[in-house]
């Protein structure tokens, strides 16, 4: 016994001594700085986070919800890309969804998240994201976290100047970054210049139901449009694109599109773009794209067809667009919360540039052009000019804003984020980022509020900052604390696909709307079943329609006999639970398609063509209560000249 | 002592509900079963089933503290009970014959309406608190009862409903 307390005691003596000799290390290196980092990301079980931060999820097609400060991923909200685990464009519901003029698409890259605003502050109703590969805008409801409704643009190619909300959500924005030909047709890639042009789309948003309608489009000169920012407080009205490519190169456009010492930022007054629509100095060109809407009371989505689009000519509408020159290819396009600023990342220039706001007026008022492209007036670079930032860094590639008055810029070659002051144009702070970051993200950051507490940095290498998986490593995104002078590094967190933007919000502002069930009573789907007295089983000739009910923990009908080799069976499974957090789920033995995942109230279906004679199992696939594991059922399939009647039954003798 | 009573208690309520009973039929192939079913009619002797307690003094947990029902039957009200009743109790509680659940006919001889109605709008605390809505899990197969979001308004005229069957 003696012994045991000694060596005991032995044992204790050098975990102490291994301890403080840790200590005494770390504090040496960044030891009380890592230590609160983790006490400002640490979340505790069962609380919840401050922020939600809602990424691209780029060439995945979805938008990922993650909390800050703790970087947990909550849910993938499918978006382009088909989702086997929720069933999105694999149940009858959310096919439409990924409807396009070129057919059904099961994937789509999805970019620039927006969130809604009113008085250009975030209200947190909808999202807004945009598909690059083939032209699509997204709406997110914000209160179910589920895709609502896409909308196909035409005449566009590379929807990347996309999807940007004005200060009171009066339209969302797509730009293409790719010219072609418009309208398209057979011609010779070699005539490019000149003949492409650039479409820049507005899409007017309902103000209560969110829905949106393909106002106009202007059709621009065959640049590359790359990133958008609408003006704000004082510059409303004004959009703000930043152009590549005005060499209107069509091939080699990593040497040829960077031979201009100056590309330009595109300033269009979309509030006179109204006034040109209304004289009716628009053209109507005919143009074929999709429209699809979900409907949270059918719990299914439609597709209808746009046929035309209006389409104002800049060169015939005067007033309408001017260029301001911008060093040299620039990507980002940022409008500080005031409005007076905007800032034009020039990829390949040395330093930042920032136009004003009200110098530009000044100019266009006293008509002092430097030239016109394509009929577009061009502003004299320095009549615009509010300032530079010198030597930041290098490859500048996207800017958000704080509360108080300071920018803060990702260099994508010199893999940092840079602090700088607006109107001194000083550099305050620099951080290395882990690696290339892209965008960057402040909750409220390309707003008139911004919530400056918190700056995402959306990276676009991420190397050894993990543990390796093979050649393909995760995305990443890194979490900075941007409340005091100097940033600070917080938290590296994995990403989905590659998150190129990415919106954030107060919690407070989206969590007390979220939706905890679809009521029954509303359940207009034209194959629900709310009441269990109505489930049953239908022949329509070689279709079978099996109205199915679900509740903890069984199917009605959950025995089904009739069915036959060569039908097309339709489960429509409502779930009649009223609880939060009770979905149900359903698949059958070799259905070609994903499982449904159905929420409390909700009607989901999925089709099974039964191929082989025999009895064949389906059952829940979502762990539901105790008896999950007895959620289950048969379908007996009898040969095709088979004479059996259709029955069915639960619980019966 | 008294916990290893109630311990006694659930354990062979446990055994009872695995023995399940009434779906397996003479023609069962599995051969405890007429062990089990031996166990069940010795353990039948001594204690009575939670369905078939009576205890008209308990509220139960919830949000119901007091319910006053009137001399006569409330037809209109017991009309719309009914397919409330329909719509969001029938795929699990038939009226009149045990299904999922129990059958609400004659509750009111057994429970009182208070106990009733909390049941039915917090069935959760109902069967985390209230002893006897514990044991009704247990006897049920630990099938939850499920908390439909019914108004209190509803939950009252499913009440009502439940004073008409007979």
């Amino acid at each position: 016994m003696k012994n045991i307390f000694k060596i005991s005691v032995g044992f204790l003596i050098i975990a102490i001594a291994a301890t403080s000799c840790n200590n005494s290390d770390s504090s040496k290196s960044k030891g009380a700085l890592s230590s609160s980092a983790a006490e400002q990301v640490y979340v505790a079980p069962g609380e919840h986070d401050e922020f939600y931060a809602f990424l691209s999820g780029g060439f995945s097609g979805q938008l990922s919800v993650y909390g800050l400060p703790s970087g947990r991923l909550f849910k993938v909200i499918p978006v382009f890309s088909q989702d086997a685990e929720k069933a999105y464009g694999y149940n009858e519901e959310t096919k439409p969804m990924l409807m396009t003029s070129f057919g059904e698409i099961p994937w789509g890259d999805a970019h620039h998240p927006d969130i809604s605003q009113t008085n250009g502050v975030l209200d947190g109703r909808w999202i807004f994201i945009n598909e690059n590969n083939t032209p699509r805008i997204a709406r997110i409801d914000l209160t179910t976290f589920e895709t609502v409704e896409i909308i196909e643009i035409p005449n566009t190619a590379g929807n990347h100047s996309s999807s940007y909300v004005t200060d009171n959500t009066e339209y969302v924005i797509a730009g293409t970054r790719f010219s072609v030909p418009v309208p398209q047709r057979d011609m010779s890639i070699k005539d490019y210049k000149g003949n492409f042009k650039g479409a820049l789309s507005f899409l007017k948003v309902d103000p209560d139901s969110g829905q949106m309608d393909l106002s106009f489009q202007i059709l621009m000169p065959g640049f590359d449009y790359d990133k958008a920012h609408p003006g704000r407080g004082k510059s409303d009205g004004w959009f703000f694109y930043t152009t590549y490519n005005t060499e209107e190169a069509n091939t080699l456009l990593e040497v040829n599109a960077s031979q201009n010492d100056k590309d330009f930022i595109a300033a269009v007054n979309w509030k006179k773009a109204e006034e040109y629509i209304k004289a009716g100095k628009f053209k109507t060109m005919p143009a074929k794209y999709a429209h699809n809407i979900y409907n949270d009371e059918t719990h299914s989505a439609t597709t209808t067809w746009g046929t035309s689009v209006k389409v104002l000519d800049p060169a015939e509408c005067p007033g309408l667009v001017y260029f301001l020159p911008t060093p040299k290819s620039p990507h980002g396009c940022d409008v500080d919360p005031t409005g007076e600023y905007i800032v034009g990342s020039g990829k390949l220039a040395a330093s930042l540039t920032v136009h004003s706001f009200t110098k530009m007026l000044d100019a266009i008022k006293n008509e002092k052009f430097a030239g016109e492209a394509y009929g577009i007036p061009i502003l004299n670079f320095e009549d615009v000019l509010a300032g530079t930032v010198e030597q930041p860094g290098l490859g500048p590639l996207h800017t958000e804003f704080d509360n108080k008055g300071n920018a803060y810029t990702t260099f994508f070659i010199s893999s940092e984020v840079v602090k700088w002051k607006l109107g001194t144009w000083e550099i305050l702070d620099r951080q290395p980022a882990f690696y290339s970051p892209g965008h960057l993200m402040i909750p409220g950051g390309n707003s008139q509020k911004p919530f400056g507490k918190y700056l995402v940095s959306l990276n676009k290498i991420t190397k050894d900052r993990y543990l390796p998986t093979g050649p393909e490593v995760c995305q990443s995104a890194q979490l900075f604390d941007i409340s005091g002078d100097k940033m600070k590094l917080l938290l590296d967190f994995p990403t989905i696909g590659e998150p190129h933007y990415a919106a954030g919000i107060p919690a407070n502002l989206i969590a007390p709307k979220s939706k905890k069930i679809f009521k029954l009573a509303d359940n207009k789907h034209p194959f629900a079943t709310t009441s269990d007295a109505d489930a049953r089983v239908e022949r329509d000739g070689n279709n079978v329609h099996i109205y199915m009910t679900t509740i903890r923990s069984h199917f009605n009908p959950d025995n089904i006999e009739g069915v036959k080799v060569g039908d097309k069976v339709y489960f429509h499974v409502t779930n009649l639970e009223q609880d939060y957090d009770v979905p149900h789920g359903v698949s059958m033995i070799g259905a070609n398609t994903s499982e449904v995942l159905i929420m409390p109230g909700q009607t989901e279906t999925f089709v099974w063509y039964p191929k082989q004679v025999g009895v064949w199992p389906f059952y829940c696939t979502d762990f539901c209560s105790a008896l999950h594991q007895e959620m289950q059922g048969y379908i007996r399939v009898s040969p095709k000249n088979s004479n059996i009647e259709l029955s069915w039954g639960l619980g019966e003798d | 002592m008294k916990t290893l009573k109630i311990l006694t208690l659930v354990f062979t309520l446990l055994i009872l509900s695995c023995g399940g009973g009434e779906e397996k039929k003479e023609s069962s192939k599995v051969k405890l079963k007429t062990q089990t079913t031996e166990k069940k009619t010795a353990v039948k002797k001594t204690t009575t089933k939670a369905s078939e307690t009576i205890d008209l003094t308990n509220k139960g947990v919830g949000p119901i503290t007091s319910v006053t029902l009137g001399a006569e039957i409330d037809q209109a009200m017991a009309t719309k009970g009914a397919e409330i009743y329909k719509k969001m109790c029938t795929a699990c509680h038939k009226p009149t014959k045990k299904f999922i659940g129990p059958a609400p006919i004659g509750v009111l001889s057994r429970r009182t309406p208070e106990w009733i109605m909390n049941m039915i709008l917090d069935p959760e605390d109902m069967v985390a608190k209230d002893p006897l809505a514990k044991k009704l899990l247990m006897e049920f197969n630990g099938s939850p009862m499920a908390n439909q979001n019914l108004s209190e308004e509803e939950a009252r005229a499913v009440l009502e409903y439940f004073r008409t069957l007979k």
